[in-house]
C-alpha cells in the first residue's frame, strides 16, 4: 500500500506509554526520527514489529504502537529471527545497545549478521552501560573510568562496524543522535535493504557518558570531524569541503585539495556496492582523532536473504514430495501386523 | 510382507534340521562388539525381525561415550540388548541371557551382567594377545577357565566369515565387515528367525553397490548354515508370538515418537511447527528426524547456540507459530533465562528435555532422571511451568501432542521430560489412526473493542494470543513485571504478588486436564509403587511380579510432575507405604513429602543405567 492510502502520521506511532528515559538522553531524538520515518514507509502500523534486549535503549517498544517485545539481555536477534521466518511479510526491527549486543550478546550478533534475515538492527552506542548506572562497555575507550573501572578501563574497544562486515553483514550504516535528518535517510536506507540491515547510532548518555560523541558531532565542528559518505560521490568533508581522503599504498590518508597538486579527480570515490571489503574496512576503522569518522551507509551489497531460501525450501521439498500425510507418516514404512 | 509368508518360510528351513527346537518364553540377548562391529545395526536387525514375527520387544541401546575411542578398547565398546517374548514385555530386560562379545573388550564391559550359566557367544578371532591387551587380560579368558560358569561358543568368526566370501571381489577389509551379519545368521538360526526381513533390508541399503548386497546376504546365510551344521549347539530356541493387541504395528523410538508428535500436534492445531534447536547428544535425532519434514509445514533452524535456539521458537510463538525446541539438560540450563520470559510473556512454547546423566557435562550418552528439579524450579523468580513425562518410547508421541494442546489452550511453556533410555529404546508401537486425536483449534484473537493483553480466560486463566500483523491489536510484552489486563510495565507491589498467583493459578488449573490416575493392583493396601518417566516398565513389572507373589503392592505412574493430578494426594492416603522409584537421589520424593506430607521412601538409581525389574522387587521386599 503506498503511504497516502495508508495516511499514517507520527502521532500514530506513539504509544500511550510515558517515556521514561532521562531528560536529555539521546534515545527520545532516535525514538523520534523512527516515529517520523515509519509513517512513510507504505507499511500498515499491525506489520511493524520492534524487538529489543535489555538496556536504556532496549525500553524503546514500549513506546512504539506497534506491535513489540522486549526480551532478554543480547539476545533480542534470535527473537527477531524466529519472528521474521515464520512472518516474512512483517518489518522487524531490533533495538539493542553497545553492551546488549556486543557484550552479552555477541554470538546472536555475529549470527545474526552472517545469516542475512531481513532485519534491521538499531545499535544504540553511548560506551557506557547506562541502566545499571555507569559501568564501562566494550565500546569504551582505554582508560575509562567508571565506577566498576577506578583506575581506568584495560580492554580496548570493540567496533561494531568491523564485527558486523567480518560477519559478512550486507548492509552496514552509521548515524548520530543528533542529526535528524541524516538518521532518517540511513534508517530509511536500512528499511528498504532486502538483509540484514546494521547500523550504529551514536547516542549520549548525558547521565553517565555525557559527551562522548561530542568532539565528533557538535555542530560547530561537526564538519570538520565528520565524513558523510555517499554512494559515488568523493571522500571530501570539512567546512570548507577542501578536505578528502585518498587511498596510497592499501592506507588512507587525509589530504587537502589544492595542496601537493591534489584535485578532486584523486579523491576516492565512496562505492556502497563495492564488493571489495577492503576498502569497507579502511572505512570501518578511521577514527577520531587521525581521521573523520564516517557516517551513511558503508555497504550496501544483495544477497538472497535467509528467510525467502528457508521459505524456498519448504516449497521445493514440498513440491518434490507432495504435501506430508500424516497418517503415512506416522504408518512409517517398516510395518506388521497383528491378527 | 506378509507375517504368514516369513513363518512358513522359516518352518521350511526349520524342517530340514535335526537340531532340537525348545520353547522359550521370553530371552535377552546382548550384542557387543567395538564401535566399528556394527552392534547398533545388528540389534536393530535383531528387533525388527523379532517384532515381524510377532514377539513383543524392547530393546536399550549401550553407545560408548566416545565417538572413535581406538579399535579394541574398553571405551570403545558398544552395546545393544533386546528382550524378545511370546508375552506382553515392559523392559529391555534385566539380565541378558545370552552375550554376543565380538572382542575381548567386549566381553569384559558385559559379562559382568550376564546371568550365571548364560550363554557366551564369543568371536575367538578376536582374541589375539594385542586385543587381549587392550582389554586389560592378562590371561586369555577362552584358556583360563574365568568363563566355566557360562555357557562359551568360542567361533571364530572373523575367520569363518573371511572363508565364506573369499570368492567375492571385496578387500579383506570389506570383508572383514560383513562379519556382524555372518554373526546375526547365527543368532538368526540360533532362535529360530527367518532371514528375509534382514535380507530385503540390505538390498534396500546397499542399492547400486551389488557386491556388498552380495557378500552381507551371504555372510548372513553361512552364519545361519554355520549354526544349523556345524554340530557346535545342540538345541535352537524358538520363542512364540505374543498376544499383542490387534492392529498394525511399527518400531518407534522415544526421539522418534516425539518429532511424530510435534508433527501431529501442529497439524492438531492446524498451526505451522517451528523447531529451533542446537545440536546435543542425546536429543539431536529430534532435530534430524523433523528437518525432513519440510512437506508437513514443519519448520527447523540450527541455532547458534541452546539459548538462540529457544529464541527463535519463542519469536515464532509470538508470530503465531507453534515454537518448540528441543535439548538435554546442559541446554535447558542456558535456556532458563528465556523459559522465564515464556512464563512472563504467556506464550505457548514446547520445552523438549531429553535427560543425560549429570552434573554438567556428565555421560552424556547415558541416563538419568535428575532434571525434575530443574524442570520444576531452575529459573529465576517464581516461575512454575507445567512438566509433562512421558512413560514409554511410544507415550513420547501422546504427551508430544498434549504438550502442544496445554500449550496453546493456556498460553503457557510446556517442559517434556524425556530421557535417553525412551529416546533410543525401541518398542513395537500400535499405530494409532490420525482422527483418534481430538483436534483443538487454535483461535488467534483478531478483533475487540477494548482490547487488552492480558484479560483472561475464566476456565484457563490463559491470556489472547494475538499475532503481530492483527489490525488494531498492536501491543508490547515483555520480561518485566505485567500489570493486570493491561500488561504494562507495572512495579506496583500488589499486583506484583496478584501476578505471581496468577501466573501459578495458571499451571495449577491444567490439572484439570489431566485423566484419573490408573491403580494397577489393589486400589487400597500395603504398598504404592509410584514412578515417572523410563521408570515405568521396570516398576510395572516389578509391581507385577510382586502381586503374583502375594504381596499387596500397588503401582501409579505419574505423567504430569506439574501440575500433579489431583487425585494423587488420595490415592496415596490408602497406602500403608509409598514407594517412590526414580534413577535421580530422590527428587519427586522430595516434592511428594513437601506437598503431601507423606513419609514417602525412596528407591533410588543413579548410574546411569536404567532401573531394573529385580532391584525394585528386592528393594520393596526389604522396605515394607
Ligand atoms: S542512563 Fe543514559 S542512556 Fe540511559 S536513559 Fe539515562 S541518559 Fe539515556
Amino acid at each position: 500500500m503506498s503511504p497516502a492510502e495508508l495516511a499514517l502520521k507520527k502521532q500514530d506511532f506513539v504509544s500511550d506509554q510515558e517515556v521514561r528515559w532521562c531528560p536529555g538522553c539521546g534515545d527520545y531524538a532516535i525514538l523520534a526520527a523512527v516515529q517520523k520515518l515509519v509513517p512513510t514507509l507504505g507499511i500498515p502500523k499491525e506489520n511493524f514489529a520492534f524487538i529489543s534486549g535489555i538496556g536504556c535503549s532496549s525500553r524503546f517498544p514500549y513506546y512504539m504502537n506497534t506491535y513489540g517485545f522486549h526480551t532478554i539481555h543480547g539476545r533480542a536477534p534470535s527473537v527477531a529471527t524466529g519472528l521474521k521466518v515464520s512472518r516474512p511479510e512483517l518489518s522487524v526491527w531490533v533495538v539493542t545497545g553497545d553492551g546488549d549486543a556486543l557484550s552479552i550478546g555477541g554470538n546472536h550478533f555475529i549470527h545474526a549478521m552472517r545469516r542475512n534475515v531481513d532485519i534491521n538492527v538499531l545499535l544504540f552506542n553511548n560506551r557506557i552501560y547506562g541502566l545499571t548506572k555507569g559501568q564501562y562497555s566494550p565500546t569504551s575507550e582505554v582508560g575509562k573510568k567508571t565506577k566498576s573501572t577506578p583506575y581506568g578501563s584495560l580492554d580496548y574497544p570493540i567496533n561494531s562496524l568491523t564485527l558486523a562486515l567480518a560477519s559478512e553483514a550486507t548492509f552496514i550504516a552509521r548515524s548520530y543522535d543528533v542529526n535528524t535528518p541524516h538518521l532518517i535517510e540511513v534508517l530509511k536506507k536500512a528499511h528498504e535493504h532486502k538483509g540484514v540491515s546494521f547500523v550504529e547510532i551514536y547516542q549520549n548518555c548525558n547521565i553517565f557518558n555525557d559527551g562522548a560523541f561530542k568532539h565528533l558531532t557538535d555542530r560547530t565542528i561537526r564538519d570538520d570531524k565528520i565524513l558523510s559518505l555517499e554512494h559515488g560521490k568523493p571522500m571530501i568533508f570539512g567546512k570548507e569541503s577542501n578536505q578528502g581522503i585518498v587511498i596510497r599504498n592499501n592506507t588512507p590518508e587525509v589530504v587537502t585539495l589544492g595542496e601537493n597538486g591534489i584535485t578532486e579527480k584523486d579523491i576516492e570515490v565512496h562505492d556502497e556496492f563495492g564488493e571489495n571489503p577492503a576498502i569497507t574496512y579502511m572505512l570501518t576503522e578511521m577514527d577520531h582523532p587521525k581521521f573523520p569518522v564516517p557516517v551513511g551507509v558503508f555497504r550496501k551489497v544483495e544477497k538472497p536473504t535467509y528467510e525467502h531460501l528457508f521459505e524456498k525450501q519448504v516449497e521445493t521439498v514440498t513440491q518434490q514430495k507432495g504435501k506430508g500425510n500424516l497418517e503415512k507418516l506416522i504408518h512409517g514404512s517398516d510395518t506388521w501386523e497383528v491378527k | 510382507m506378509s507375517n504368514a509368508g516369513l513363518q512358513s518360510d522359516a518352518k521350511k528351513i526349520q524342517s530340514s534340521n535335526p537340531i532340537p527346537l525348545e520353547q522359550l518364553e521370553h530371552v535377552t540377548i546382548r550384542f557387543a562388539g567395538d564401535s566399528g562391529d556394527g552392534m547398533q545395526l545388528t540389534g536393530n536387525q535383531f528387533t525388527n525381525t523379532s517384532a515381524f514375527i510377532g514377539n513383543d520387544v524392547s530393546t536399550f541401546p549401550d553407545f560408548p561415550a566416545e565417538i572413535r575411542a581406538p579399535a579394541g578398547s574398553l571405551p570403545g565398546v558398544s552395546g545393544f540388548q533386546i528382550h524378545f517374548s511370546s508375552k506382553d514385555i515392559r523392559t529391555a530386560g534385566d539380565t541378558p541371557n545370552v552375550l554376543v562379545a565380538m572382542n575381548p573388550a567386549a566381553l569384559k564391559v558385559h559379562l559382568k551382567d550376564l546371568e550365571k550359566g548364560g550363554m557366551v557367544i564369543i568371536n575367538s578371532s578376536a582374541f589375539t594377545k594385542p586385543n587381549l591387551k587392550k582389554a586389560g587380560y592378562e590371561t586369555n579368558p577362552l584358556e583360563d577357565k574365568s568363563l566355566d560358569s557360562y555357557r562359551v561358543f568360542d567361533i571364530p568368526l572373523t575367520k569363518l566369515n573371511e572363508d565364506a566370501l573369499s570368492e567375492t571381489s571385496l578387500s579383506k577389509k570389506e570383508i572383514d565387515r560383513c562379519k556382524n551379519f555372518f554373526a546375526l545368521g547365527i543368532m538368526y538360526w540360533l532362535y529360530d528367525r527367518p532371514l528375509e526381513i534382514t535380507l530385503d533390508w540390505i538390498e534396500k541399503k546397499f542399492k547400486n553397490k551389488p557386491e556388498i548386497i552380495d557378500a552381507n546376504q551371504k555372510a548372513l546365510k553361512s552364519g545361519y548354515y554355520f549354526g544349523e551344521t556345524s554340530e557346535i549347539f545342540t538345541t535352537h530356541y524358538h520363542v512364540d508370538q505374543a498376544q499383542l493387541p490387534q492392529g498394525t504395528y511399527r518400531q518407534v523410538t522415544g526421539n522418534r515418537a516425539i518429532a511424530l508428535g510435534l508433527v501431529a500436534g501442529a497439524q492438531l492445531a492446524g498451526k505451522p511447527l517451528f523447531y529451533g534447536s542446537y545440536p546435543i547428544t542425546p536429543a539431536s535425532d529430534i532435530l534430524h528426524e523433523l528437518s525432513n519434514y519440510k512437506n508437513f509445514d514443519v519448520r527447523t533452524f540450527q541455532a547458534e547456540d541452546e539459548i538462540a535456539a529457544i529464541g527463535v521458537a519463542l519469536g515464532a510463538s509470538f508470530g503465531g507459530h507453534l515454537g518448540v525446541t528441543g535439548t538435554s539438560g546442559p541446554g535447558v540450563a542456558l535456556k532458563a533465562e528465556f523459559m522465564g520470559l515464556a512464563v512472563m510473556t504467556e506464550l505457548p512454547l514446547v520445552i523438549v528435555n531429553v535427560m543425560r546423566a549429570g552434573p554438567s557435562t556428565g555421560m552424556p550418552t547415558k541416563t538419568e532422571q535428575t532434571d525434575l528439579f530443574q524442570a520444576l524450579y531452575g529459573r529465576n523468580g517464581e516461575c512454575p511451568m507445567v512438566v509433562l513425562a512421558p512413560s514409554t518410547p511410544s507415550d513420547c508421541f501422546t504427551i508430544s501432542i498434549e504438550a502442544m494442546r496445554i500449550a496453546t489452550k493456556y498460553m503457557v511453556p510446556v517442559i517434556i521430560l524425556s530421557d535417553n533410555t525412551l529416546a533410543n529404546g525401541a518398542e513395537p508401537w500400535k499405530i494409532p489412526h490420525v482422527d483418534e486425536f481430538p483436534k483443538f483449534e487454535v483461535n488467534h484473537l483478531v478483533e475487540a473493542n477494548n482490547f487488552l493483553p492480558y484479560q483472561r480466560n475464566e476456565k484457563t486463566l490463559a491470556r489472547p494470543w494475538v499475532a503481530p500483523g492483527t489490525k488494531g491489536l498492536e501491543h508490547r510484552i515483555g520480561g518485566i513485571e505485567k500489570q493486570d489486563l493491561t500488561g504494562n510495565v507495572s512495579y506496583d507491589p500488589q499486583n506484583h504478588e496478584k501476578m505471581i498467583r496468577l501466573r501459578a493459578e495458571k499451571v495449577q488449573r491444567v490439572a484439570q486436564e489431566i485423566a484419573p490416575l490408573e491403580i494397577s493392583g489393589p486400589e487400597k493396601g500395603d504398598t504404592l509403587l509410584v514412578g515417572w518417566g523410563s521408570t515405568y516398565g521396570a516398576i510395572a513389572s516389578a509391581a507385577d511380579q510382586l502381586r503374583e507373589e502375594g504381596l499387596s503392592v500397588s503401582n501409579i505412574h505419574i505423567r504430569h510432575l506439574s501440575p500433579l493430578p489431583s487425585d494423587l494426594g488420595d490415592i496415596m492416603k490408602r497406602f500403608k507405604n509409598v514407594i517412590i522409584a526414580e534413577c535421580n537421589t530422590g527428587q519427586l520424593r522430595q516434592v511428594i513429602r513437601g506437598t503431601y506430607l507423606v513419609d514417602a521412601k525412596g528407591i533410588n538409581k543413579i548410574q546411569g543405567q536404567p532401573l531394573k525389574i529385580s532391584e525394585i522387587k528386592s528393594k520393596v521386599k526389604e522396605m515394607i
